[in-house]
């Protein structure tokens, strides 16, 4: 660290000399790291002492030994310059499986938004279950966007802290969901279980893989998805679904906290016949271990999952970065955003994009969730409430 | 084990009593009390019907089993063990004995995940640990065994850190006075020695006890986390919190809590009781 003091004496306040508030001013604006000090006489003002530091080692401890002033008034310690540009940092809070997604989108989104307006834009990611993080922005967590895995998070945000307005979802197209995905099979090369559909998952012998849906959003599109395919399979007999939904978690040894738990369980402790995943995240583990060690089942019916956007309009709006949340979020519709979605395993809404990556994405019959089990809330309920469906798995009632 | 002086209770020789009596009281009110006054508060939204409901599922009954239990058992074992570790490191000189000495502390200081990830790795089917268990039919990641390796791996430092000081500090003109008055070994260790570590052990117990009891983050990687079966009361509280769910969440909290400080008072109070027997024989 090099350090660089210059005193700048002030005699008097006299005419045509500014006042000693703007030249601190000043001196705090041309600074990029250091210390601005005043030096008081008899309620005067009469220095102002700048030290500037140029860090050469930025992660270095910073110390002081010149401080011999007396009577010190420490008044500001400026981290950066105000540049001319703005420079606006927003926070994405997000779950598990958009890692991958959201770093390249960030860098695509910095591009395009200092192209348009000369700002830069620094986006920070924070991941981990949907649920975890929801709760987080609603207890104070400064998100300026929110990108979770189900709608019912974002609502629970909107319900109880009222961060945002109840119909968030209708302010984007899509029900605020810009790219889908969906629930698949990733099993171990050869498939050595022979494992085809919903069916074989179910099968007695088979190690089957997946989060707890209680505490992964994840994990609740797959139960759901599952029993979507029992209803389709009984022509709609709740109670055969309900026994084939019983058998396929009795398959089941772990039940990790996340999505991405279950895959690391799956893919590096080798735990299991078959993870039930996230498309993504499926094609993530192809892509990351080589496809000769798994591949993808597409089963014949899963569910049609919409991880959805959303501003957090009362951070956004305290940050002053209402704007640029708003077009944070716009610009995953764009095409870059769209192909961005696809290259990184998501469905994406355009059709464009969905053609150039459709080699990825096996057609399959896919149910919505407002349609077969009538939103989020009944399917909480139902489901995954105290005593709902997935407790009397464990304990029949 | 400080011996109780009674000249300090009659009058006090130090001031500012009530100074510091006042501010222990304020800090305890606010880092501790306040905080779980909240707890209480939350779980009153809820009508005593829903309350019992929920602390009486089969699934949180099956996980306070598993808690309660494992936490036991964990703390025990480490009873044991953690005595001869901190005898070993009080008594003898041996080459290494900083690095052993220093090693102890690693699971205070390692993040509990860390601990978690590394466990469940030695002992899944194919780790190093685990692929040698296989062939015997013990199966320990995924399982009940799997909680009760995590929170004994997190409880080894409690018991050798409360044991060894009182070790350190033993006279061993006691020990030679038991010898010379014909005790044998087995005699001078189970009549002379025992008997005053007892009192740091339960300590040491007691704390192994409470930090199994909450434990998080090291488990939930090993338990396998199945309902009914390896799901801790932690993880249970969690899965309420993830459904937004916060009533029935610090409703389970409080049951931890009231019986935590049921069983910590019930060591305490034990503890007193023999050091006051211990003082008693000394003297």
């Amino acid at each position: 660290m090099m350090m660089s003091a210059e005193p700048i004496q002030i005699v008097g306040e006299g005419k045509g000399q500014p006042s000693w508030l703007e030249l601190v001013q000043r001196q705090v604006g041309s600074l990029r790291y250091g210390v601005v000090q005043i030096v008081v006489h008899d309620s005067q003002v009469t220095q102002i002492e700048k030290t500037e530091r140029v860090r050469l080692n930025p992660a270095g401890p910073t110390k002081d030994g010149t401080m011999k002033t007396l009577f010190i008034l420490l008044l500001a310690t400026s981290l950066a310059a105000t540049a001319s540009a703005k420079e606006i940092k927003l926070l994405n809070v997000s779950y598990d499986a958009t890692r991958e997604l959201y770093t390249d989108y960030n860098a695509a989104f910095s591009k395009y938004w200092l192209a348009k307006t000369g700002d830069t834009v620094t986006v920070s990611q924070s991941h981990g279950g949907s649920g975890k993080q929801a709760q987080a922005v609603a207890n104070g967590l400064e998100a300026d966007v929110v990108t979770l895995a189900l709608a019912y998070d974002v609502d629970a945000i909107a319900r109880q802290a009222k961060f945002l307005p109840l119909d968030w979802q209708n302010r984007l197209p899509h029900n605020s969901t810009p790219y889908t995905s969906t629930i698949v099979f990733l099993v171990r090369k050869g498939n050595p279980k022979g494992i085809r559909d919903w069916d074989d998952v179910a099968r007695s012998g088979v190690s089957v893989v997946t989060p707890n849906p209680k505490t992964s959003g994840g994990a609740r599109w797959t139960y759901l998805a599952a029993w979507a395919y029992a209803l389709e399979a009984s022509q709609h007999d709740e109670a055969k679904a309900k026994a084939f939904v019983a058998r396929l978690y009795k398959n089941v040894p772990v039940l990790d906290s996340g999505a991405r738990g279950s895959t690391i369980t799956f893919v590096q402790r080798g735990i299991g016949d078959v993870l039930l995943a996230w498309e993504n995240e499926a094609h993530l583990a192809l892509k990351e271990f080589g496809t000769n060690q798994f591949e993808i089942v597409t089963p014949s019916l899963s569910i049609l999952a919409e991880p959805p956007v959303a501003v957090v309009d009362k951070n956004a709006r305290r940050h002053g970065t209402t704007d640029a949340a708003k077009a944070y979020l716009d610009y995953l519709y764009s095409d870059e955003g769209q192909e961005i979605a696809g290259k990184n395993f998501y469905r994406p809404r355009s059709q464009a994009a969905a053609a150039k990556y459709g080699k990825n994405f096996a057609p399959l019959k896919l149910v919505t969730l407002d349609a077969e089990f009538g939103g989020w809330a009944l399917a909480q309920r139902t489901h995954f409430a105290g005593g709902g469906t997935f407790d009397q798995i464990y304990h029949p009632q | 084990m400080t011996p109780k002086s009674s000249t300090a209770k009659k009058n006090r020789v130090l001031p500012g009593f009530k100074l510091t009596l006042g501010f222990t009281l304020f800090y305890l009110g606010l880092i501790v009390l306040l905080p779980l006054a909240a707890v209480f508060g939350k779980t009153f939204e809820l009508t005593w019907p829903e309350f019992w409901h929920t602390i009486t599922m089969p699934q949180a009954m099956a996980s306070y089993r598993l808690t309660f239990g494992a936490s036991f058992c964990a703390a025990l074992v480490n009873t044991f063990f953690g005595l001869i570790v901190a005898w070993v490191l009080v008594r003898y000189n041996f080459f290494g004995k900083k690095i052993v000495d220093a090693l102890v502390d690693l699971p205070f200081a390692l993040p509990t995940a860390v601990a978690g990830i590394t466990l469940a790795m030695l002992y899944s089917h194919n780790g190093w640990i685990g692929q040698l268990l296989e062939p015997l039919g013990i199966q320990v990641a995924n399982t009940r065994l799997g909680v009760f390796v995590a929170l004994t791996f997190i409880g080894l430092p409690f018991i050798v850190r409360t044991v060894q000081p009182i070790l350190e500090d033993l006279d061993p003109e006691l020990e030679e006075a038991a010898a010379s008055l014909g005790a044998n070994r087995w005699q001078i260790f189970w009549r002379v020695i025992l008997p005053m570590l007892t009192p740091a052990l339960l300590t040491g117990f007691a704390l192994a006890f409470a930090r199994a009891l909450g434990e998080y983050g090291s488990v939930i990687f090993i338990a396998g986390n199945i309902p009914m079966k390896t799901v801790i009361t932690p993880l249970l509280i969690m899965g309420e919190l993830d459904m937004f769910d916060y009533a029935k969440a610090t409703a389970l909290a409080v049951v931890m809590l009231v019986a935590s400080f049921a069983l910590l008072l019930t060591i305490n109070i034990l503890q007193w009781w023999t050091n006051r027997y211990n003082t008693n024989n000394l003297a």
